[in-house]
C-alpha cells in the first residue's frame, strides 16, 4: 500500500472486515471450528478479540468472514429463521438446513454482500457435518478452510489432513493450522477461538497468542 | 481467495509459478515446477525449465515474466563468468545473487521479475538468496516464491527444520511443489529438483503423476 498522506485515521474510512482465518473440520460424532480474532478498517485493528465463532442453535455454528456487518447480520438472520424453524419442526434444526438458509441469502444478495460463512454442526442423522457457502453454493466437506489467511495454509491442510481423525487431532489441527495463518496473514491475529461441537452440546475455548503453538522461525 | 496479483497481472508469457530453494545439511535444493502461462487461462508450455544454472554450484529460478527473467539471467552469466575469470576462483553464491540484484534494482522500472538463486561455495557452504521484486536481496535457510507459493507458506513454515539430510529435504521440496501444484491453476507440469553440493550437481525430473498424492486425490 502507498503511504497514507491523510490527516484521518484509517478506521474512519475504510471498510471494517474481519480479513480473517476459519477452518472447520468433522470428526466421528462432531466438528471443530475454529477463527482468529482480529477486525480490521483498512490497517487499522479496530478488534483484536472478536470471537468470530457465532451460534445459529444449540449444536450449529457458523465462522465469519469478509465483511463484518454482512457477515454478522446474515448470522443473525439465520439464528432467527432456524428458531422459528425449529419450533415448527418440533426438534432440533438438521446442520444441512442452517446451511441452506445461509446459502439462500448468500446467493440471493450475492452482488451486495460479500462475506463467506462456513457453517459446522451435529445433528442425530448426519452427526458432525461442516458445509461451505460460498458465493451462493453449498457444499458439505470434511473440512474446510477460509478468510484471506487461508491462502496461506491449504499447503498445510491438504498435507496434514487424514480421515477419522479423533476429537483430540482435529483440535490439534485446527490450532496449528491458525497459528500458521496468523502469523503470515496481517489481517489475521489476536487470539485464537475453538468451539467443539458434538452430542452432548458445544464446547467454547479461547487459546491467547502466547499460548498457540510456534514453529521453526518464532 | 487471494493471490499474488503481480504474477497474475503480467502481459504476455508469465511463468507465474512455483519456486523454492532449501538448505540442508552439506547442500541446497533448488526446485521449480514447468508451467508457463499467457494471462492466466492458457498454458503456453508444459515443460519450460526454469532453473538456470548461472555457474558450475550455482543456479537460479525465476519467477514472473518469462522474457524479462531471460533477459536478466543471460546477462547475469556472463557477468558472473567475467567476475570469476577475473577471480581466478568460483564465485560466491553471494556474489552471484549481487549481481541479479544489481540488475533487477537498476532496473525496476522495467522488470517483472523476481528470483532465488541458490548454490554451494567454499566460503560459506549451501546458501540461498531471493531477490525480490523491487531488487532486495535476502539471505534465508529456505525460501519459496511465485504465484504458488501463496498456498505453501504454512506447509512451509511448519515442517522446515533447519539441518535436514539430503532424503528429508528432498521430501520436503517434492511436497511443498506437489501441493502448491494442486493448488494453484497457473502451476504444474513436472516437478524440477536440483541438488547441489560440495561433490557435484544431480538434477531430478518427477513426472505430475510420480508425484505425492493428498488425501483427496
Amino acid at each position: 500500500k502507498m503511504l497514507d498522506d491523510s490527516l484521518e485515521p484509517g478506521w474512519l474510512s475504510e471498510e471494517v472486515k474481519t480479513g480473517t482465518t476459519i477452518i472447520a473440520i468433522e470428526f466421528d460424532g462432531g466438528v471443530v471450528l475454529g477463527s482468529d480474532s482480529r477486525v480490521s478498517a483498512g490497517e487499522t485493528v479496530v478488534n483484536r478479540v472478536m470471537n468470530k465463532l457465532s451460534l445459529l442453535h444449540d449444536k450449529i455454528y457458523c465462522a465469519l468472514s469478509g465483511s463484518a456487518a454482512d457477515a454478522q447480520t446474515i448470522a443473525e438472520m439465520v439464528n432467527y429463521q432456524l428458531d422459528v424453524h425449529s419450533i415448527e419442526v418440533g426438534e432440533d434444526p438438521q446442520v444441512r438446513s442452517a446451511a441452506t438458509l445461509v446459502k439462500n441469502i448468500s446467493y440471493k444478495y450475492k452482488e451486495e454482500l460479500s462475506a463467506h460463512l462456513i457453517v459446522a454442526g451435529w445433528d442425530k442423522r448426519g452427526g458432525g457435518q461442516v458445509y461451505v457457502t460460498l458465493n451462493g453454493l453449498l457444499s458439505r466437506q470434511p473440512f474446510a478452510v477460509g478468510g484471506s489467511g487461508s491462502s496461506y495454509v491449504y499447503g498445510f491442510v491438504d498435507a496434514e489432513y487424514r480421515k477419522a481423525m479423533s476429537k483430540e487431532d482435529c483440535q490439534q489441527f485446527v490450532v496449528n493450522t491458525l497459528s500458521l495463518a496468523m502469523s503470515r496473514d496481517g489481517s489475521s491475529g489476536g487470539v485464537a477461538y475453538l468451539v467443539t461441537i458434538d452430542e452432548k452440546g458445544a464446547e467454547e475455548k479461547c487459546i491467547l497468542g502466547n499460548e498457540l503453538p510456534t514453529f521453526y522461525d518464532q | 481467495m487471494e493471490r499474488n496479483l503481480i504474477d497474475s497481472q503480467i502481459k504476455g508469457v508469465s511463468t507465474g509459478t512455483t519456486i523454492l530453494a532449501v538448505t540442508f545439511n552439506g547442500g541446497v535444493i533448488i526446485g521449480s515446477d514447468s508451467r508457463a502461462s499467457i494471462g492466466g487461462y492458457y498454458v503456453s508450455s508444459k515443460t519450460i525449465n526454469k532453473l538456470i544454472q548461472v555457474h558450475d554450484r550455482i543456479f537460479c529460478c525465476i519467477a514472473g515474466s518469462l522474457a524479462d527473467a531471460q533477459a536478466v539471467t543471460k546477462a547475469a552469466k556472463f557477468q558472473i563468468s567475467f567476475h570469476s575469470i577475473q577471480m581466478e576462483s568460483p564465485p560466491l553464491v553471494k556474489a552471484a545473487a549481487s549481481v541479479l540484484k544489481e540488475l533487477c534494482y537498476n532496473n525496476k522500472e522495467e522488470l517483472q521479475a523476481g528470483f532465488i538463486t541458490a548454490g554451494w561455495d567454499r566460503k560459506k557452504g549451501p546458501q540461498v538468496y531471493t531477490v525480490a521484486l523491487g531488487g532486495m536481496l535476502l539471505s534465508q535457510p529456505f525460501t519459496i516464491g511465485g504465484s504458488g507459493s501463496t498456498y505453501i507458506y504454512g506447509y512451509a513454515d511448519a515442517k522446515y527444520k533447519p539441518d535436514m539430510s539430503k532424503e528429508e529435504c528432498l521430501q520436503f521440496a517434492t511436497n511443498a511443489l506437489a501441493l502448491a501444484m494442486g493448488r494453484d491453476n497457473v502451476s504444474g507440469g513436472v516437478a524440477h529438483l536440483v541438488v547441489i553440493t560440495e561433490e557435484g550437481v544431480e538434477h531430478i525430473v518427477i513426472p505430475g503423476d510420480k508425484l505425492p498424492k493428498f488425501h483427496d486425490e
